[in-house]
């Protein structure tokens, strides 16, 4: 870089050295702690809210759209493959080695489990026009598949989540994990009712505490609402 | 200087031949510094800093058959619908025919604006609203510890006096309706609200103003 230093004399030269290194020091920096967000199947616009609580990690997460398509994620991969494979049991959906390795680093996904093999195999790009994408099917007396996807993940990451405290336990270590919570992510345009629905899904299992996902608000939008009476 | 320069000393001399007396090693960094800033700017434009914000909220379990119905005090009934229209009726629900002779209920209009359904709300839960505040000056001086704070902006929050909030929604309305209200509440520092299914009478209620 430095093509400045003539020994000659006379031409000034320039010493980068601290920028470079500076650079490299950013560069490693926003290597260490980026983290991917993986291509979600829809694209989902929650509503601002004054919240600002973060999401917390271990999540099982729901999405519905504006259409009101649900849609189904864990964020604990280990816990996402052993759900997969209780799915696979209950609904006789057979899945290779290489598929369920693959679901677990994958996004939510909102198929029917019959469809899901095709899905998993397909490359990022065509699961964005995979068909039939209807959403999980969530029909409670018929077919319910997301009720039972929430169960089984609930299961395992809970499962997860003993397994680990007690080998911190035995270790002599502090645990630092953290309880599954359920997060619903709904686009601002969805119907109340399709969110209901899901959230119903939830009740039925005696599961009563959310975190639904907004977006934080802009302050400049609202400016009254923190005027004091 | 993002070149390793080596003094030249050492390599003077090949197959007897006379060099040129100062050869220095010069390594071209500028591809790998190229690189670096090309990684860089990708980085610093892909990551992002701001993890979603979740806003945490219970939903009632369902009751209990033979239970008798809890009786709401200071209650606020926020009924959303179509097109981001709120109606709003204060207290118990009456028919129109009730044994008590009481008016019969009527809904109200109101808006998302800072003068509709925020003014609605401060006024109904000011108790809960001027409390906070209160112990919230307290903390700043010193006179209180942040967990007795929050403790005592609980009791607020829960105390008679302050602001009970039922939201109501129809088939209509939207979920960003549904999180405004909610958010609204919040910032008025409502502590007891509820996400419910309307009653029948309410219903009809509604479909005529909204006719």
């Amino acid at each position: 870089m430095s093509k400045g230093k003539v020994s000659k004399g006379g031409a000034p030269s320039l010493d980068m050295t601290p920028m470079v290194d500076l650079a490299f020091l950013l560069v490693t920096f926003f290597m260490l702690t980026a983290s991917f967000r993986m291509a979600e199947p829809v694209v989902v616009d929650p509503p601002a809210s004054h919240s600002d609580k973060t999401l917390p990690e271990n999540t099982i997460l729901v999405s519905v759209d504006d259409k009101g398509r649900p849609f189904f994620g864990v964020s604990n991969a280990e816990a996402k493959v052993a759900t997969l494979l209780k799915m696979s049991d209950k609904y006789k959906v057979k899945f290779t080695e290489a598929e369920v390795k693959k679901f677990g680093g994958m996004s939510s996904f909102g198929v029917d489990i019959k469809d899901l093999p095709r899905y998993i195999d397909a490359s990022e790009n065509e699961r964005l026009k995979f068909q039939p994408q209807k959403g999980v099917p969530n029909d409670s007396l018929k077919n319910p598949q997301l009720s039972d996807w929430v169960r089984f993940a609930a299961q395992e990451t809970n499962g997860i989540y003993i397994r680990e405290r007690d080998k911190a336990k035995d270790a002599g270590k502090d645990f630092v994990g953290e309880k599954v919570r359920y997060a619903i992510k709904a686009d601002a345009k969805s119907k109340y009712i399709s969110v209901k629905e899901v959230l119903k899904t939830f009740t039925d299992m005696k599961i009563y505490r959310f975190n639904l996902i907004t977006s934080l608000e802009g302050g400049a939008s609202k400016p009254a609402e923190t005027g004091k009476k | 200087m993002a070149e390793v320069s080596e003094d030249g000393s050492g390599t003077g001399k090949k197959g007897g031949k006379k060099r040129a007396k100062k050869q220095s090693t010069k390594i071209d960094m500028t591809p790998m510094v190229d690189l670096g800033f090309l990684l860089l700017t990708f980085f610093v434009l892909t990551s992002t800093f701001s993890k979603p914000k979740s806003m945490e909220i219970s939903f009632p379990a369902p009751p209990l058959p033979n239970e008798p119905p809890v009786e709401v005090k200071n209650g606020l009934n926020i009924i959303l619908t179509k097109d981001h229209k709120i109606f709003y009726y204060k207290g118990q629900f009456n028919a129109a025919d009730n044994k008590e002779g009481k008016p019969a209920t009527q809904l109200s209009e109101t808006t998302f604006s800072s003068e509709g359904l925020h003014k609605i709300i401060l006024e109904m839960n000011s108790y809960a609203h001027d409390e906070i505040a209160k112990l919230e000056t307290k903390v700043k001086n010193k006179q209180i510890a942040d967990t007795t704070f929050k403790r005592m902006a609980m009791e607020a929050k829960g105390d008679k006096r302050s602001l009970t909030a039922l939201i109501k929604t129809d088939d209509q309305a939207t979920y960003k309706d549904v999180i405004d209200v909610v958010d609204e509440l919040n910032v008025c520092m409502v502590g007891k609200y509820v996400i419910i299914d309307m009653s029948a009478p309410e219903y009809t209620l509604l479909t005529e103003k909204i006719k």
